[in-house]
């Protein structure tokens, strides 16, 4: 995947931009990917290579503390962002499955972004409704109670500019608790 | 400044210079005790690989001998009961992830965990915890070496050998949880990696991670 010289070009000014105001040390790595991230809305590579290269630490040293944090990401957020929970109670109910079922539909793997930037899929920790395990988060909108059937109707509800309609408040899905 | 002292580690006098550290002083002085992750010149270690307990007269609770400063009149003994629980179950847990094929690999006779299960009298096999196979692809893409992240344990003697002595910065942890592991930036192979061949890192390997090919 090859990056259009404009976009290379945004990337290289935003990271510039932020590293205008921060001491240009070790000590500034995680709040220059913080506000780097807010800026882009993700860490891209050539980001993290010129927020090496000026900050004097070896890139690596910037990969490695960016994947130790679930708060950063490497791709770009998804037109539609799906989260899908996995907190204890989504967990033991079936979250997993869920995620298994978009990681297939959507034919990339969690924490990725599909090519067409259309969906971006990741996990997250409780959000705070247990009650409706398994959850995921469509677009800060919680669906409850998904199955693998129910992965599909949100997905068919997205491509079809629906997405309100049959949530799982509706019942659907409910018999498979 | 260097003032010298002595202690005792199991009924043996041992004279060193007060500051060092109680590992390196045991093992200069013949005592083995098990270790992966140490490494002399670090003031702060990362005591990572849970191997060195020891027990000091005075201290409630076995400690890891790769922190500790030795003091005057210091009462140390390697082998009790609670150490030898310690490290057999450090020793298993480092096993339950690790692909374990001695007859197979590269580092057959010269290995550290070898030494630590001949030296403690341990089995080298995965016991009570379930093993976590890790089936992450070998890296050949050097020319004279190659990382098989499968037997990695996690020391860190290879990011210290590149980081601190080669002071190349091609390699370091990654990642967290059960996905860390020793890499490059995004995940590169070596060969495409600020690496340059040196050897430090694979000489500095106490298992068969990094090896040289032949
Ligand atoms: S690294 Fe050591 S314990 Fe592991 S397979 Fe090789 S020789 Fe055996
Ligand atoms: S590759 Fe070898 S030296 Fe590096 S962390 Fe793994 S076991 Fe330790
Ligand atoms: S565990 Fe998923 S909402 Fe609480
Ligand atoms: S050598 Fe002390 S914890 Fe590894």
């Amino acid at each position: 995947m090859k990056m259009p010289e404009e976009e290379r070009e945004v990337i290289l000014s935003q990271v510039g931009e932020v590293l205008k105001d921060f001491r240009l040390s070790r000590e500034s790595l995680i709040p220059v990917l913080q506000k780097v991230q807010e800026k882009l809305g993700y860490l891209p590579v050539l980001a993290m290579e010129k927020v090496a290269g000026d900050l004097g630490i070896p890139a690596v040293d910037v990969f490695g503390v960016a994947s130790f944090y679930n708060q950063f990401r490497f791709n770009p957020p998804g037109e539609n962002e799906i989260k899908v929970c996995m907190g204890t109670a989504c967990y033991i109910a079936g979250g997993k499955i869920a995620l298994d079922s978009f990681e297939r539909r959507l034919e990339i793997k969690e924490g990725e972004t599909t090519a067409d930037r259309k969906y971006s899929l990741e996990r997250v920790a409780c959000v705070g409704c247990c009650t409706m395990a398994p959850v995921v988060v469509v677009n800060d909108k919680v669906e409850g109670h998904v199955t693998p059937t129910r992965v599909d109707g949100i997905l068919l509800g997205l491509e079809t500019g629906r997405q309100n309609e049959g949530t799982g408040r509706d019942g659907e899905g409910r018999q498979n608790r | 400044m260097s003032a010298e002292v002595t202690l005792t580690i199991d009924g043996q006098q041992v004279k060193a210079v007060a500051g060092e550290k109680l590992l390196f002083v045991a093992l200069n002085n013949g005592i083995y005790i098990p270790h992966l992750c140490a490494i002399a010149e670090e003031e702060r270690p990362s005591a990572c690989c849970r191997l060195c307990f020891v027990e000091i007269e005075g201290l409630s609770r076995p400690v890891t001998a790769c922190t500790q400063k030795v003091r005057d009149k210091m009462t140390v003994r390697t082998r009790t009961p609670k150490v030898d629980r310690l490290v057999k179950t450090g020793f298993e847990l480092l096993l339950s992830d690790h692909r374990l094929q001695c007859r197979t690999c590269p580092k057959n006779g010269a290995c550290q965990l070898q030494m630590v299960a001949r030296e403690r009298g341990l089995k080298l096999k995965t016991g009570r915890f379930k093993p976590l196979a890790k089936d992450i692809p070998v890296d050949h893409s050097p020319e004279t070496f190659s990382f098989d992240a499968g037997r990695c344990v996690l020391c860190g003697q290879c990011v210290h050998a590149d980081q601190n002595i080669a002071r190349v910065g091609a390699i370091n942890f990654i990642n967290r949880g059960l996905k860390r592991k020793i890499g490059t930036f995004n995940n590169r192979c070596l060969r495409d990696s600020p690496c340059t061949e040196c050897g430090l890192c694979v000489k500095a390997c106490p298992v068969g991670a990094l090896t040289f090919k032949t």
